[in-house]
């Protein structure tokens, strides 16, 4: 099948096995390895991308579900040499140790506080819950969310996550960068 | 004088590794694609115990992509080749050949027997299932009393027993200390249990990848790996190749937690393959893959004995262990429960020891180093054992542990198991941990709890830890039959711009060595840590080195930094002295320049760099060149301490346990980088806790993982764990220039105990003095209403979710 996906600002067109997970097109297509596979059954969430502005584990969407759709990677965030406050916050933390579960990890929050503004650490754990990290016992990563959301504007991320029915944003993520 | 620069040692910086982990900009062995390269599967046995009768891969053949099938006998016809064991424990050890493909018969369920090498990964992966394979079962040997039963059912029938070999301590004979049995037999008290150590699988969030280049006369390798030095030597040993015609790279490695201290069946299948096909081969795994072929970690049962006079004292401590190494034995398989020998005395004054232990085949996946490695078994052991003795004697906890524990002003301390203890203080971490933790007011709210009859009542736990670190002393290792040394290696290059590049034998794969590396050369030579690149993980640019486990990395690897840094300035001292015309005695060095002393005149490290590498104008006989390299081999052990207590809130009526807080209070010498080591604690509590409440790799009656994926191996998500709160006490190593003692596997050493003795606290008044880990809220209910203490064992609770998802690769059928 012939799909054509939007990642990280590009368009591509490709032609791809109806069977194909959007991982794999990801990664072995396109050459975006920054996102990563970390299981093969969504438990550890090291695959999420935005798809559409919103958090998915990109081992459970098929490439051709993927079609005219907007992707955003861990890849795709920073600007002008500009890290997403949730990347910088990340590495302020101390939010990573072998780092292979943060590009999951670092959607995950984007998309988290585009629903939850200021979450209390109750609000992050739940939030995260569906991303494993065997480094970190997570408490920086926790620090970290909280520390980007004190710098992010009001309602930054994807809007879709905001409103049912909102007009998504052209890039599929927020923060002030 | 001007200022003293800030010192970059105890400087909490973020870490240079981060840039490139959260912008995706990463190289995991998986992102590596290479001309003409080609993928290989591999078909695992969905039996844990077979004759493989006949095997049938024409089909596979013929479909779409593929290039070759290969049996066991295809790639090794002589069947010679087998898998390192380095750690032959004793000298009559059983050592059974662990083939790159089975070869006759399957020993565990996951073990592989063929391998499809196709053009797609996903081509390689369908041809499996066209491969057929007829099985004739034979018994399967699980569990280890079992496995060493009279009449048992044998592994690996040629050898005769399932017992590989048996390794024992005893004071009374190695002079440090009495008989123990006269211990035991003339004191007032004698507490005898059986702690069982679950099996746990270390699950690293990247699953193991290896890609090989056989197109240029020097082999390459990548491989997601802790260890690549002793990879590129081992392989080049087991497939009997040029050491020199082989190259190994471990690129970004995504955790490791001694998953990754392997030379595995799949690396040599790959570099095999490739050399047949002469084409790059890329092997990547699926997790439920990983699951059931990657080595497990702990699987022990403890028969431990400790007496004591009425007065709490301890008079002798006696241990039997079996463990259970699988279907074969690991590069260090056996010599994981002979590290823990020398730390079921723990901090303790023990007068009689001893330790004797039997390593069993069973037909499992095998077991090797997981976080801790022997360590966080014993630890285990002797604080659980020691809170069974104060509940016996009727004493608090601590009280009893503060009877026994060696005083400060009693180091250096030789304990009964012989290790030299250089340094500690284990009442200041230990009065800093009760005032964080408030263990008075917990136990005033604790006896009102109980007093009222409270569903939920609070328990404390207490583990007060040491372990052995930085492996290790090369004579040590020597002495236990060991098969490598223990030192490592540095080199420092000054470039020609005043740029440093630092080499290290070390191997981090999520640590922040580069971070904490360039700390210590930033002070050594005084130049700026920007400035500075650290090189590793490479054998062509980090061409020495024995990698990173054990907590060896900084203990041994740093020091080497620091051996090599000095080398740099006494060359440069020599130059500098020439250049300014002064006497080498004259100069002073500090903040990166050599100062005439008395004088303004100085000159920076930098310039003589560049003096050097131009080479004009340099004493006779000096050679052109600062770089220096050093091999550190560190004359003892490090012993880090610390004092860990948990509360928890135990719901007696659903047997839920929740972790109300947790306090550490750890002693690790001195701290490079408060950040990282914060870090580590944090990861290291959370595998400790994991094994405490969460974690089992666990066995149906025929062999099979039932835990095989991450919806059944319930890795603890950030709902699962709390807060901690960490804190430090400092005193400082003597073994070694910098005075650090090592954080990599404290956190998880020092946890396990600390919770289930507060669970065990919680509800011992209902009469429970163990219960089996992990402690499910089923096994938690068990133990307070049925006084079950063992609900678990092989097969007592699969999972009820997937198992492990696919057949071919040896899960659940």
């Amino acid at each position: 099948m012939r799909i054509t996906v939007t990642v990280d600002g590009t368009s591509y067109t490709d032609d791809v096995e109806p069977r194909t997970l959007l991982v794999h097109h990801l990664r072995e297509k396109l050459g975006k390895t920054g996102t990563v596979v970390g299981c093969d059954t969504s438990n550890c969430g090291a695959c999420t991308v935005h798809l559409n502005g919103q958090s998915v584990k990109s081992c459970s969407v098929l490439a051709v579900q993927a079609d005219e759709g907007e992707v955003t990677t861990v890849e795709g965030l920073a600007r002008d040499g500009q890290l997403h406050p949730v990347q910088q916050a990340f590495r302020d933390n101390h939010a990573l140790q072998c780092g292979f579960c943060t590009p999951g990890m670092i959607m995950q929050s984007i998309d988290l506080l585009a629903d939850n503004p200021n979450p209390d650490e109750e609000a992050v754990r739940e939030g995260l819950e569906g991303n494993l990290c065997r480094c970190t016992g997570y408490q920086n990563i926790v620090r970290a969310v909280r520390d980007a959301a004190g710098h992010m504007r009001p309602g930054a991320g994807p809007e879709a996550e905001q409103v049912a029915g909102g007009e998504r944003t052209t890039t599929g993520v927020g923060g002030d960068a | 004088m001007t200022a003293m620069a800030e010192p970059e040692v105890g400087r909490a910086r973020v870490r240079k590794e981060d840039e490139r982990l959260i912008t995706g900009r990463t190289r995991w062995t998986d992102n590596i694609t290479l001309p003409g390269m080609v993928h290989m599967a591999l078909l695992r046995s969905p039996t844990a115990h077979a004759r493989i009768t006949a095997m049938d891969t024409s089909a596979a053949k013929e479909m779409p992509g593929v290039i070759a099938v290969y049996t066991g006998d295809d790639l090794d016809p002589g069947g010679e080749v087998g898998m390192p064991n380095a750690w032959p424990i004793t000298p009559d050890q059983k050592t059974p050949r662990r083939p790159m493909l089975a070869q006759g018969t399957v020993n565990f369920a996951g073990e592989a027997v063929a391998a499809v090498i196709a053009r797609s990964a996903a081509e390689a992966e369908d041809a499996l299932a066209e491969i057929d394979v007829d099985y004739e079962d034979l018994p399967v040997v699980l569990g280890l009393d079992n496995a060493v039963a009279d009449g048992a059912p044998l592994v690996h029938e040629d050898m005769g027993t399932n017992k590989s070999a048996e390794w024992i301590f005893d004071s009374s004979q190695a002079g440090s200390g009495g008989d123990v049995q006269q211990a035991i037999s003339s004191s007032d008290v004698v507490v005898t249990r059986r702690f069982r150590q679950q099996r746990l699988v270390p699950a690293f969030m990247e699953p193991r990848s290896v890609v090989v280049d056989p197109t240029a006369p020097q082999l390459t390798m990548w491989s997601a790996t802790q260890v690549p030095h002793i990879l590129k030597t081992m392989v080049a040993m087991t497939l009997g190749l040029p050491e020199h015609h082989v190259r190994v790279i471990a690129p970004d490695v995504g955790g490791g937690f001694g998953g990754k201290l392997a030379v595995t069946p799949e690396e040599c299948a790959a570099v095999v393959v490739a050399q047949k096909l002469g084409k790059p081969v890329k092997w990547t795994e699926s997790r439920s893959e990983t699951m059931v072929s990657a080595h497990h970690g702990r699987d022990q049962m403890q028969d431990i004995t400790i007496s004591a006079s009425r007065d709490g004292t301890i008079t002798g401590l006696k241990v039997d262990l079996l463990a259970d190494m699988g279907a074969y034995l690991g590069i260090v398989g056996g010599g994981v429960p002979v590290l823990g020998a020398f730390m079921f005395n723990a901090i303790y004054k023990i007068p009689a020891y001893r330790f004797s232990c039997t390593t069993v085949f069973t037909n499992t996946t095998l077991t090797d180093a997981y976080r801790g490695a022997g360590r966080p078994e014993a630890t285990f052991a002797i604080e659980r054992i020691m809170d069974e003795l104060a509940a016996e004697l009727g004493m608090d906890p601590m009280q009893l542990r503060e009877k026994n524990w060696i005083a400060h002003d009693e180091f250096p301390y030789t304990t009964v198991s012989t290790l030299t203890y250089d340094s500690g203080n284990y009442e200041a971490a230990t009065a800093k941990a009760m005032q964080l933790f408030d263990y008075d007011g917990l136990r005033r709210e604790q006896a009102e709890r109980r007093d009222r009859g409270d569903r939920v009542q609070l328990g404390i736990g207490i583990s007060t830890f040491t372990e052995m670190c930085g492996l290790a002393p090369s004579r040590v290792l020597g002495s236990l039959d060991y098969g490598a040394g223990g030192w490592e290696h540095a080199a420092i290059r000054m470039l020609p711009t005043g740029k440093v590049e630092v080499v290290t034998g070390a191997s981090p794969h999520g640590q922040g060595h580069e971070t904490a590396w360039s700390q210590i050369v930033a002070d050594q030579l005084g130049v700026g840590f920007d400035d500075i690149e650290i090189l590793h993980g490479d054998t062509q640019s980090s061409h020495k080195g024995l990698d990173t486990y054990g907590s060896r990395s900084l203990t041994v690897g740093g020091i080497a930094v620091v051996k090599a840094a000095e080398k740099v300035i006494a060359k440069a001292r020599k130059v500098a002295a020439h250049l300014m015309e002064a006497s080498e005695d004259d100069l002073e060095f500090a903040d990166g320049k050599f100062t005439v002393r008395g004088t303004d005149t100085s000159t920076a490290i930098q310039d003589i760099a560049l003096a050097v590498f131009a080479a004009h104008d340099l004493p006779d006989g000096v050679e052109p060149t600062l770089d220096s390299e050093a091999v550190f081999d560190p004359e003892n052990f490090s012993f880090p301490h610390g004092t860990h207590l948990c509360a928890t809130e135990v719901d007696t009526e659903t047997g839920q346990v929740r972790l109300r807080s947790y306090v550490c209070v750890d002693d690790i010498g001195k701290v490079i980088n408060p950040l990282i080591v914060e870090g580590q604690m944090h990861g290291g509590l959370a595998q400790g806790i994991a094994q405490a409440l969460y974690e089992e790799a666990v066995y149906d009656e025929f062999g099979t993982l039932t835990s095989g994926t991450f919806a059944d191996y319930l890795v603890p998500s950030a709902m699962d764990l709390p807060s901690f709160t960490t804190d430090r006490t400092e005193t400082a190593a003597t073994s070694n220039p910098l005075g650090v003692k090592g954080v990599g596997e404290a956190g998880t050493i020092a946890s396990t105990p600390a919770v289930v003795n507060a669970v065990v606290d919680a509800v011992r008044h209902r009469g429970v003095n163990d219960i089996e880990m992990p402690l499910s809220p089923m096994r938690v209910w068990r133990a307070v209403h049925k006084g079950d203490t063992a609900a678990g064992g092989p097969g007592a609770e699969a999972g009820g979710g997937l198992g492990s998802i696919d057949s071919a690769h040896g899960g659940a059928q």
